[in-house]
Parts: structure tokens; sequence; C-alpha cells
């Protein structure tokens, strides 16, 4: 069980310890796509088509629990996250963080959630140091705190002290990676939503970014919703571990009982038998705006 | 400390760190503010030549009166583009580089965020148009022996915030657009100055942009600054111009607030907040 942590800094976190980490009810997220010209004249399809990004997903999620969750490019994972972390509005069901709704007490939950996405974003020209710095503000990290604590993150995630400095273009992904763990984790969240967080690093970053959520489990007191492509991942670091397909969740379970469920030997093959297609690990989600859903299926 | 006062903090703390924020990206880019200086007292000389032109051509003016009335304009334009570029190009450049996301999802208030952002801009926006006024003067050697710049700054500072109320209301632009929408922001600042009389009396102006010209604060910062520089009115002269910028600035700043607010909603409904470059 992970160890409790004091939180080192002062949110007024509204976090109770007889809730449910996460509680997800008939969650729905659909957005709108406008097919081309060309495309409507040849199928004589709608001017406009709704798609299911998150089609009434429904889970619990316990206090200290870590559950990945498996899905193809465009399966609904950054919708979720986005949903849980506030930053897109759902158009059905409920989703609380620590009995916090999403959308009526968004700033309760904002202060107890943090995000790592399979893109490491920062401003490219400031330095790893400084981009901590100016996101540590906004959780109300003073310069006393911060210049404490931000040497010790970014030695705690492997990321050399020299380099602090240096701009953010000059370092590699799997070192921008690693600075996106150390913001992530700069402001203590109690949830900490992973969204393809190894997504494109190579081996050996991979590796040190695996080891550091497996060390978040067992020092840090936080809830972990690990969304990824890669099985062996979800195998090793998840107590639970989820199948998200065209935005429905079709079973969330233990490992074990997941593959015994689907009479298969390992997840890939139990992935096979729920979804009837393969996994591809390096596929990059991208299915969370009314843009950008051009390889969707369309639900209605 | 109770919950009020610390969440005070906690938002003074964050507002802070966007002030940190844009202090470190300028000084990453000095050198491109440098030469963005250079075309702008370019832009400027070309302007408050138009005076020394007038009297060349066979028109009889105060030449010293009119350069300072140009200068005065030119510069108040420059420093209405650096508070609506700061404000509207930065949300634009979170979106490029994905950050808006961490951004929106931290328990930073909306306005603590814009008032980070437009307090980052005052400072930076005077600094730059002091300077801009005082290498245009000299290039054209004007007098102002009546100039009292005190009272110019108290007046552009009481309009600033009309002009970041304006400039969060501009920002919301590049969150629906982010490609087109920054550029929005220059057409806002045009359609400011132009029914405000950047270069000319809003006497001269038909009808109809008179009438605008009366809700807009470009018009009295443009009043009380010529005011103070060319005529020497102190503060208490000018109490109806900044009586009109307060009360202006109270509406302007919750309207930008409840406009970002619901552009906010509106790229939240639909996906848009995602990384756009």
């Amino acid at each position: 069980m992970p160890q409790p942590r004091t939180s080192s800094i002062s949110l007024n976190r509204t976090r109770r310890p007889d809730v449910a980490a996460v509680e997800v009810s008939g969650l729905t997220k659909s957005f709108h796509r406008k097919p081309g010209r060309t495309a409507r004249r040849a199928s004589g399809a709608p001017r406009r088509r709704t798609v299911a990004a998150v089609d009434g997903i429904s889970f619990t999620m316990a206090q200290g629990e870590t559950i990945a969750i498996l899905g193809q490019n465009g399966s609904g994972k950054s919708t979720l996250v986005r949903i849980l972390s506030t930053l897109l509005l759902h158009d059905a069901g409920t989703a609380t963080v620590f009995g916090n709704d999403v959308l009526r007490d968004a700033q309760a939950v904002r202060r107890l959630v943090n995000r790592v996405s399979v893109e490491a974003s920062f401003f490219k020209k400031m330095s790893a140091a400084e981009n901590l710095s100016y996101a540590a503000r906004f959780y109300g990290m003073g310069s006393s705190q911060t210049r404490k604590q931000i040497p010790e993150i970014l030695e705690r995630v492997g990321f050399p002290s020299s380099r602090m400095g240096e701009p953010m273009e000059n370092l590699s992904r799997g070192m921008q990676q690693k600075v996106a763990l150390a913001r992530a984790l700069l402001t203590s969240p109690v949830l900490l939503l992973l969204d393809e967080p190894t997504t494109g690093l190579d081996p050996r970053s991979k590796r040190d970014v695996q080891q550091f959520i497996r060390e978040i489990r067992v020092t840090h007191d936080s809830t972990i919703l690990l969304c990824t492509h890669d099985l062996a991942e979800a195998e090793t670091l998840a107590d639970r571990v989820g199948i998200l397909d065209r935005g429905r969740l079709l079973v969330l379970e233990p490992v074990e009982s997941l593959v015994r469920g689907y009479g298969v030997t390992t997840l890939e093959e139990a992935f096979f038998a729920a979804t009837g297609r393969e996994i591809d690990p390096n596929a990059e989600d991208g299915d969370d705006s009314d843009d950008d859903l051009d390889d969707r299926e369309v639900f209605a | 400390m109770s919950t009020l006062s610390s969440d005070l903090r906690m938002q003074l703390v964050g507002a802070r760190g966007i002030v940190e924020r844009n202090l470190y990206l300028t000084r990453r880019y000095i050198w491109w503010d440098v030469a963005f200086f250079v075309w702008t007292v370019a832009n400027t000389l070309t302007i408050v030549f138009i005076a020394e032109g007038i009297k060349a051509n066979g028109g009889t003016i105060d030449v010293n009166r009119q350069t300072t009335y140009l200068l005065v304009g030119a510069v108040l334009w420059a420093y209405l583009g650096i508070i609506f570029e700061f404000l509207t190009e930065t949300v634009a450049w979170e979106r490029w580089e994905g950050t808006i996301e961490y951004t929106f999802m931290a328990p930073l208030r909306r306005g603590a965020h814009l008032a980070g952002m437009g307090v980052f801009a005052v400072i930076y926006g005077m600094i730059r148009a002091t300077l801009l006024f005082a290498v245009v003067a000299a290039f054209f050697s004007v007098e102002m022996p009546k100039a009292d710049f005190l009272t110019a700054l108290v007046v552009v500072l009481v309009a600033s915030i009309s002009f970041t109320g304006i400039g969060m209301m501009t920002a919301v632009l590049p969150l629906i657009s982010p490609e087109k929408g920054a550029q929005l922001g220059f057409v806002a600042q045009g359609l400011l100055l132009v029914v405000s009389g950047v270069y000319y009396p809003v006497d001269i102006l038909p009808g109809w942009m008179q009438a605008v010209a009366v809700i807009s604060p470009a018009t009295y910062a443009l009043d009380g600054v010529r005011a103070a520089i060319l005529e020497g009115a102190g503060v208490s002269d000018l109490w109806g111009e900044l009586g009109a910028l307060v009360l202006i600035g109270v509406v302007a700043v919750p309207l930008g607030l409840a406009l970002f607010g619901a552009g906010e909603r509106y790229a939240k409904r639909h996906g848009k907040l995602k990384r756009s470059g």
C-alpha cells in the first residue's frame, strides 16, 4: 500500500477520507464533425455528424489505487483525462474527484489533480527550472519553496541538476518528459492523471519514467489513472486494467481476472478478445475536439 | 489562516507567476524586442514627420505643438498595441506551446491569471512607450516647456485599467482561433483609436463616430495626456477625464472577464484547448 505523505504545499484541499478518489457515472462526451464538401456530395452524409468520444463510462477508483486504461488511438482515453482535469465539459453523466464534481466544484478538483500528457508542453525557450517555477506559483508555491523543491524533485526524476538552466528546446524528449513528471509532482497531487507518459520515448527513458511511477506508488499519497497503449506498462504498474474501445469501457478488473474472464493467457490476447483488434503500441491519441475526429467511427 | 485569505494569497502568488513567466520570456526574446522597438520608432517617425511636411507644403501651423500632438497619439497607439499584443498573443502562444491546458487546470482563478498578464503588459508597455517618446522627442528636438509628465503618467495608468479590460476581451479570440484570433487584436486596437482622435480632434469625426468616442477610453487618455504635456494640466484639472476612465474601467474589466469566461467555456465544450502548434 502507498504510504501517506504530507503534502508539501497548502492548497486548502477538499479531500474527504470516506469517498472514492474518482467516481464516474454514465459519462458521455460527444464532438461534432463537419465532413468535407466532396465527401458529403459523394456519400450524401449529413452536414454535421456527432461522434461519441466517451460513451456512458462508469467506474470507481479507490484512494491510493492505480488503474490503467488501455485503448486504441481515438478510443477516448485523452477525453476522459481532460474531463477529469476540468479541461473539457462533458455532455451527460457525472464525474467526481474525492467527492468534488468536476463541473460544479472545478476549483476544488484543480487543487487535487495534476496531469502528465504524451506531449511535454513547455515554453521551449525557458529552462526546466523556470518552467517549473512559474507552474508551481499557480498552486501557491512561493520562491523559498520552489528554490528548495525544484532541484529536489528534478533529482528524484533523474534529471541532471547541471541542465536545470538550459532551455527546454535543448533537451531530448525523454528529458522533457521527466520535467513534465516533475511539474506534476511538484504540486503534490492526490490524483495523478498520466496520459500516455511513455509514448514515443526511447527504451531507457521509458524505463526511467516507469520506474519513477512505481516509486510514486510506494512513496506518494496519490491515486493514479494511467492511460496507455503499452500492455506491459499497464500490467506491471496498475492494480486494475480497463479496456476502452470507441468510447466505451468494456472491462475494468485486475489483470489476472481480466485474462481469466476472456479465457486467454495474456493481456494482449484479452485486448484482442475484447475489441477484435490489436493494440498499436506506437500510436498517439488525438480524439478530443470538434476538429480532429476524422479517424473515428461515427456512431450517430 | 482562513480559507479566504489562503486563497487570496494563492491567487496573488499565481498572478506573480504569470508576471515572472513573461519576464523570463521577454529576457529570452530581448533582441527580437529591440528589433521591434526599432520598427516602432520608424513607424512613429513617419507619423510625426507629417507636421514638418504640412509646413513644407505651405501650411501655416505651429510645428512644435503639432509634432507633440502627433507624438502623443503615436506613442499611445504603440502603448495600446503592446497591451493588446501581450494579452492576446500570450494566450495564442500558450496554445501554440500547449501550456494553456496546464494553466487552465491549475487552481489559478481567471481574474488572477489575466490580472498577472495585465500587470506585466502595463509595466512593459510603460517602459517601451517612455523610451519611444524620449527617442522621438529627442529626434525632433521637441520643446515641451509646460509639460507635466507625472500627470500624463497618472492618466496613462488609470487608462490602463480600461485598456486591460478591453485586452481581456480580445484575448479570448485565440482560444477560439489560434491561427487568426491574435490578429483580430489589431483590429480592435485600430477601431478603438480611429474613433478616439489619435492624430486629430474628435470634433472632426462624423456624428456617429463622435458618439462611439464617448465610450472609448482612448479618447479620454489622449485628451488627458495632451492636456498634461501641451498645456501643463495637473491631476486636479483632469478630474473629468480621469473619472470617465475609472468609470469605463469599472465596466470594461468585469465585461472582459465575463467574455473571457464565456470563451473558455466554449473552448472546453468543443475541445479547443489542445496544443495548436
